[in-house]
This record gives C-alpha cells, sequence and structure tokens, in this order.
C-alpha cells in the first residue's frame, strides 16, 4: 500500500503537489487563451481584453480558495459554534458558552496570565533587542554576536521548553542540584552577595523601570495638556489609555520594589521554580524572551543602520553624549519599527501555547488562553467553550489585525 | 561609537565589548547545556550539574584488592598482594583511605598501616602492595576508597539509543522521518501556489487588487487556533480524518498569507522594463512568470522556504490536531518529546538527546541560510 510508506507517500505528494499545480497553471492559461477568448478572427482585440480581464483570478485562485477555506471560513464557523452546544446536537445556546466561561476560575487565570505575558514578553524582547542591536552596531565581531543571539529562533518551542526545564530542574536536598537556577540559588546565604544581587539589584532595576514609564507618561501629560489645535480627535482616548496604562506600570513596580524588601526569601533551599504560583509565569516567559529577542534585534538592527550618518554626526558635534544619541536621535528615528517588532512579538504571544504546554501543561496557575482552548478542545471534548476561548483569542488580535491592515493601505496610495 | 567619531577610544568601548560577551554567552549557556548534557550518561547527569562536566572532577570511588586466595605470594612468613587497583579505566588519585570512616586519610605513595602488621601501600597510578599474614590475606580484598580526578568523559551512547538501538518511546527515528515527511511538501507546496498569487497582486491589473492585498495582510494575523475546530470537523466530514494530507493540507493554508506578502513584496520590486519588454515582444503572463519572475524572485522563495521550513518542523500543535491519531504511528518529533517530558521526566539523557537531535536540523538550516531569513524577517515586518 502506498499510505505504509510516509516517505514515498511523501514524494508522490510533492511531485503530485507540484505537478498538478503547474498543471493547473499551464493549462488554465491554455484553454483561455485558445479556446474561450482566441486570440484570433474578428473579435481578436475583444477576446485578448476579456482573457486578460480573467487570467488574474485563474493566477489567484488556488490561494483565495486556501485562505478562504483554511482561513475565513474558520473564523465565521467558530464564532458560530461557540453559539451551540455539542451535548445538545449543536443546538443555538445564545451566550451560555460565554457566559460559563466567565463563571470559571481557570479562564480568569489564563486571561490573568495573558496579560502578564503581554505586558512583560513584547517589552523584555524588544529593549533586549534594541540593546543588543546597539552595541553590535560598530563592533569588529558584531554579526558573529548577532548571529549566536539570533539562533534560539530556530529552535522549537518544545526544544527550548526542555533546554529550559534542565535549567529549573530540581533535585532533593542532599544530592548536587543539576540544574543552573537551583546551583546558583544555593549559592545565596542571605550575607552581603543575597543583598546586592537579590533586593538593591533589583529594586534599582524596578525603580529605573518606572522612572523610565514615569518620563514617558509625562511626554504624553505634555503633550495632551499643550492641546495642539490640529491634533487628531480619535488619539486622544489612545493616549489616556497610555497614560493610565503607564501609572499602572510605576505603581507595580514601585510595589514590587518595596516587595524585594518585606518578603523572607526562603535562603539555602532548593526551590521548584514551575511549581511557585505567580512566578512560574515569569520563568516560562524566559523562554520566549530568550527565543523572541534575536527576532528584534535583527530587525531593529537593520533600523539602525538605516538611520541616516548625519543626524549622529550633528548631535556629536553639538556635544550629545552616547547616551543622548541613543535615546534623543535614534529612538526618536525608528519609533516606527519599534512599533512593528512589539506588535509583532505580541501577536506570538497571544498565540503562545507550546511552552506552556510542554512545561507545566497550565498546572500551578500558569494557564494561558491558547492552552486554556487545547484543553476544553481535546481533553473536555467541549467544542462550545473551545471556539468561545478561541474567539477571545481572535478578539484581543483584532486592534493589531485594524492596525496592519490601515497601515498597509495607507501604504498601497 | 561615538567615541570613534571624536577619534579616542573610551573605557565605553570596553564597556561595549564586555557587555556584548555577557550578552552572548548568558544567550548561548541554556542550548550549551543541552548540548553537553546529551554526552553525559545517566549517571553522570544526576551526580553533578553539566557545567562540572567540561573540567575535571573530583570522584570518591571504591574498589577492591585482588582476591588473596588467588593472588597471594608468600614473601617470608607473611603474604603479599600486588597489582592495580584500576583495572581499564585509570584515574589519578589524590587521596586515599582503607576505612569508609576515613576515606582521604592517606596520600598516594603513602603506606597505611592496618591492625597486627598488615599494610597497604598504594601508589597514585593505582599500583598496590598489600601485606600481611595468612589469616589476614585470606577472603575478598581489601576495601580501597579513593579520591581521584576524573578527566571529562563524553559518550554518544545516548544519540545510539535516540537513533538507532531504542525501543518504543525512546527511538526518536521514526518520529525524525515523520517530521521529515510532514515538512517537505508542505514547504514546496505553498510557494508554488502563492507565487502564481502573488505574481498576479504584484504585476497584473484587474478590480479589487487592493482589497485582496489589504485581505492577506489582515490574514497574517488570524491565530490559527480558530481553525482548528471547524477544519478538523471538515476533514473528519469529507473523508481526509487525520493523517498526513490533513497536515499538509493545513501547513499550505496556514503558510499561504505570509508567503503571498513577502512574495508580492519583492516582486514589485523587479524592475518594470523588463516585464514590459517581455510583453511587447510578445510572451505570455505564464511565460514572463515562469522564464522571468520565478528565477529573479529566488532570494523571496529562499527566504519563504526557510520559514515556513522551520515553521512546519517546529510544530506541535498542527501536527496534534490535524495528524496524529490514536495509534500514534504518525507521532511527530515535538510530539515525543512532550509525551517524553511527561514519561521520563527525570531521564535527562534520553530528553536532552532526544532534543537535541530534534533542533540539530533547524539550526544546520539556520546556519547555511541565516542571510536569507534575515532578509524574509526584513521583508515580513519593517516597511
Amino acid at each position: 500500500m502506498l499510505t505504509d510508506n510516509p516517505a514515498l507517500l511523501g514524494l508522490v505528494t510533492i511531485t503530485l503537489g507540484v505537478g498538478v499545480c503547474l498543471g493547473y497553471f499551464y493549462f488554465s492559461n491554455l484553454v483561455l487563451d485558445t479556446f474561450i477568448f482566441p486570440a484570433k478572427g474578428p473579435k481578436a482585440g475583444r477576446n485578448i481584453n476579456r482573457a486578460n480581464m480573467i487570467r488574474p483570478w485563474l493566477f489567484l485562485f488556488p490561494a483565495l480558495f486556501a485562505l478562504a477555506l483554511y482561513l475565513a471560513y474558520p473564523v465565521f464557523e467558530t464564532l458560530r459554534l461557540s453559539l451551540t452546544d455539542r451535548d445538545q446536537g449543536g443546538a443555538f445556546v445564545g451566550l451560555a458558552n460565554y457566559r460559563q466561561m466567565m463563571n470559571e476560575a481557570k479562564f480568569w487565570e489564563a486571561v490573568r496570565n495573558n496579560m502578564l505575558w503581554l505586558i512583560v514578553v513584547p517589552a523584555v524582547s524588544t529593549a533586549f533587542g534594541l540593546l543588543v542591536a546597539q552595541l553590535t552596531d560598530r563592533i569588529r565581531w558584531g554579526n558573529l554576536a548577532k548571529s549566536l543571539i539570533f539562533m534560539p529562533m530556530a529552535i522549537s518551542f518544545v526544544g527550548a521548553s526542555v533546554i529550559f526545564k534542565l535549567i529549573y530542574d530540581t533535585r532533593p536536598e542532599e544530592q548536587n542540584q543539576i540544574g543552573v537556577l537551583n546551583a546558583v540559588w544555593l549559592k545565596f546565604d542571605g550575607g552581603t552577595g543575597s543583598v546586592v544581587f537579590l533586593q538593591i539589584l533589583p529594586s534599582v532595576l524596578l525603580l529605573g523601570f518606572a522612572a523610565v514609564t514615569a518620563y514617558v507618561v509625562w511626554t504624553f501629560v505634555r503633550d495632551l495638556a499643550a492641546g495642539e489645535r490640529n491634533r487628531k480627535l480619535w488619539l486622544i482616548p489612545l493616549q489616556l489609555l497610555a497614560v493610565a496604562g503607564g501609572l499602572w506600570l510605576i505603581w507595580m513596580s514601585v510595589g514590587s520594589a518595596a516587595g524585594v524588601w518585606l518578603t523572607d526569601l526562603p535562603y539555602g533551599k532548593a526551590q521548584t521554580w514551575l511549581t511557585l504560583p505567580f512566578y512560574n509565569n515569569f520563568f516560562l516567559m524566559v523562554v520566549l524572551v530568550w527565543i523572541q529577542t534575536g527576532f528584534a534585534m535583527v530587525i531593529l538592527s537593520a533600523a539602525l543602520r538605516g538611520i541616516p550618518e548625519e543626524t549622529v554626526e550633528a548631535a556629536i558635534v553639538d556635544g550629545a553624549n552616547p547616551f543622548q544619541v541613543f535615546f534623543k536621535i535614534k529612538v526618536p528615528q525608528i519609533i516606527g519599527t519599534i512599533i512593528v517588532v512589539w506588535t509583532t512579538i505580541t501577536l506570538t504571544v497571544l498565540k503562545i501555547f507550546d511552552i506552556v504546554f510542554a512545561m507545566t501543561n497550565g498546572q500551578w496557575e500558569t494557564q494561558v488562553l491558547a492552552n486554556y482552548m487545547y484543553d476544553k478542545l481535546f481533553r473536555a471534548n467541549d467544542w462550545g467553550i473551545g471556539s468561545a476561548s478561541a474567539i477571545i483569542i481572535m478578539f484581543l488580535v483584532t486592534p493589531i489585525l485594524v492596525w496592519n491592515v490601515y497601515n498597509a493601505r495607507k501604504e498601497m496610495r | 561609537m561615538a567615541a570613534n567619531i571624536a577619534g579616542k577610544k573610551s573605557g565605553l568601548t570596553w564597556a561595549v565589548h564586555i557587555t556584548v560577551a555577557l550578552l552572548v554567552l548568558l544567550w548561548l549557556f541554556p542550548t550549551v547545556g543541552l548540548f553537553v548534557s546529551s554526552f553525559r550518561t545517566a549517571d553522570q547527569i544526576s551526580s553533578s550539574g553539566w557545567w562540572a562536566a567540561l573540567m575535571p572532577s573530583e570522584q570518591n570511588e571504591v574498589y577492591r584488592t585482588g582476591d588473596p586466595d588467588d593472588d597471594r605470594v608468600a614473601d617470608g612468613d607473611m603474604f603479599v598482594v600486588t597489582g592495580n587497583i584500576f583495572e581499564d579505566a585509570p584515574r589519578e588519585i589524590r587521596a586515599w583511605g582503607v576505612s569508609s570512616k576515613a576515606v582521604a586519610a592517606y596520600q598516594p605513595g603513602e603506606t597505611a598501616d592496618m591492625k597486627d602488621g598488615e599494610s597497604l601501600s598504594l601508589q597514585a597510578d593505582g599500583s598496590y602492595v598489600w601485606r600481611g599474614n595468612d589469616k589476614q590475606l585470606s577472603g575478598r580484598g581489601q576495601r580501597v576508597f579513593i579520591t581521584a580526578t576524573v578527566p571529562p568523559e563524553f559518550t554518544a551512547d545516548n544519540y545510539r539509543t535516540i537513533l538507532f538501538s531504542g525501543t518504543g518511546q525512546d527511538n526518536m527515528a521514526k518520529a525524525f522521518f515523520n517530521t521529515l515527511t510532514v515538512t517537505i511538501p508542505a514547504t514546496i507546496i505553498p510557494i508554488v501556489v502563492a507565487a502564481f498569487a502573488a505574481y498576479a497582486l504584484a504585476w497584473m491589473e484587474f478590480p479589487g487588487r487592493a482589497l485582496l492585498i489589504a485581505a492577506v495582510v489582515g490574514f497574517l494575523v488570524v491565530p490559527l487556533q480558530l481553525a482548528l475546530i471547524p477544519l478538523l470537523r471538515l476533514h473528519l466530514a469529507i473523508g481526509i480524518g487525520k493523517g498526513y494530507m490533513g497536515v499538509w493540507l493545513a501547513h499550505t493554508a496556514f503558510g499561504m498569507p505570509l508567503a503571498v506578502y513577502l512574495l508580492r513584496n519583492y516582486m514589485v520590486g523587479l524592475p518594470r522594463d523588463i516585464i514590459e519588454n517581455a510583453k511587447v515582444d510578445g510572451a505570455t503572463d505564464f511565460q514572463i512568470f515562469t522564464r522571468i519572475i520565478l528565477p529573479l524572485s529566488f532570494p523571496a522563495l529562499a527566504s519563504f522556504a526557510i520559514f515556513q521550513f522551520l515553521w512546519t518542523w517546529n510544530d506541535l500543535l498542527v501536527a496534534k490536531v490535524f495528524l496524529i491519531d490514536a495509534t500514534g504511528s504518525t507521532t511527530v518529533m515535538t510530539n515525543q518529546i512532550v509525551e517524553l517530558l511527561g514519561t521520563r521526566g527525570g531521564n535527562w539523557e534520553i530528553l536532552a538527546t532526544a532534543a537535541f537531535v530534534s533542533i540539530a536540523v533547524p539550526l544546520a538550516v539556520f546556519f547555511a541560510m541565516q542571510r536569507y531569513l534575515v532578509r524574509g524577517l526584513l521583508a515580513g515586518s519593517v516597511k
């Protein structure tokens, strides 16, 4: 049997698939030009025009068919399924699935964790990517460094999960720790080193983050207060939202900085990192940051290279220090690229599934939406709630979708 | 950096070099850990961290001297057993002892005096002289506790197990070929389909073109989570079921927006003159496409091919939903590794090796074709 040998089946499929595609394009064009609208006889001119009107659709048809059947149709079908109940034979039940979902603690846990991911991963990946891009810009071995930091992009989420599970590994007290994190953790004993690295350093970082955020919020407030005449009205709510988000971030980071001093750390005991509620989310996020930083770096590095040299030189001549050059000259010029990188990583985060599935499977309060959906779909066999949670993901993606389409259309003009 | 333009090398340059070096090490560290672990035995992995494997380590071991009943030789009124405690793997002895209570009581070359004239001397290379009377040198050999420096030791056994000799879940050979079977058609077919569509969107005039391009941009971000249930139902309804055909179709369609988008952006930038000259010379659109556009678009085709290859090779979700049935005979590597994480969570020699086998191919592709990957990324997200 053909199906018994997958390699042979694969080969046949490649040949058949490519052959059928090429054959389709060739013969459909042939049929159009020789039989339907032949370019000869009394109506030759009209026929050529007609054929040229139809030809694009011949070229487009297979791709459009795939897009329509595998991406457009499922959006509406999922929406429909989310309003039906499988146990009642697919009867329409209105918003019952959503209501049931909203009553589940696990769903809200997934939403909360997804929000955490959405805040932390794009921000940290973009920041690291920008840092590496800037630092490697002018050094001789910069390309090698970039290539090595870019490497995790090729590693699957599952492979990365195994890699990081080894880092987070925990052994019983009396054995040697083979996970790096625990081995390092056991070096801390509450002495001076511990205070410097586990209390002073994190507080400084958190307060620094709060200061940067405060600066950004201040620029927004100044903009709003200036009240220019020709400002676009629809920007105001967005700016207010950004200010509110910024204030919340400041509050959170100052609070965490205080928390660092108020918590008693369990020195000298090996920790099972992935079962520490709340904090384990961050250990999972590290995996994605590790992968996505390379992506951010590559794109931001190209953007930095695209900055006109004169602007930088002019600033240096005017006496700007390297930090001022970076933050006041370079960053404003690549802010568009930074936003693109940020939204692209945001999209990846919204769909994040493999890492959580492989490392904790949503246990110990690490559930995220995509894994919640998979759980409902293939473990609980509940199509209704599974679809409802998929729609929630789609809902979260929609603003980015609209923004991207809006930008693409603007460029085409 | 700024300092270079000003003509002086400042401390900042050094800070930059050191920071970059630290970041690179930090980023490499996890992967290196997995790589090193895959060459260690189960005992080595569970007794020390992988970072210790790179340097000579101190180990405590127990050996026995030769059996006195067979090996002893008369020496006056005493008996002597001589030999070397290391039969095959020599070690550099740092300290030794004859009792479990004092395992490092003696230096190499010293002689341990046990009760009633019995003695044992041990050299650094493991050769010993054990001396005693008839009664003392009988029964079993004397136990010797040593503290030795062990050179780094690595083995390829794990790879042998994973690729060839392992049984059941431990053998990844089948999953490896299954992954290949999924990946190759799922990479090639979308390229062909998308290239034609991209050409139409780039170089043919027809009403609704702008709208279609906008739609493709929109489809770029539709989460594939939405597609799972309706398409699985569709596949089951039309008889494809779960299998290679289903996963090929799914990957082809899910890769389509990016393919069309990347290729169209590239083709639009090709010089208009070439295409118009060809048209004037009477070439049909099909000829222009196959003779001119396709060869010129090679960089973009390569970019997308790498993306699609990495994505299909590394994918877990689509394979789990559309491919792997209850028998599990079509399992792919990512899925098998997740299962190993569940059942063999502590067997790091198996896990690390399995994971490394699965990431080796994408890593090779990555380093070989990085140029095209970077180009594709730039075309895909920066305008």
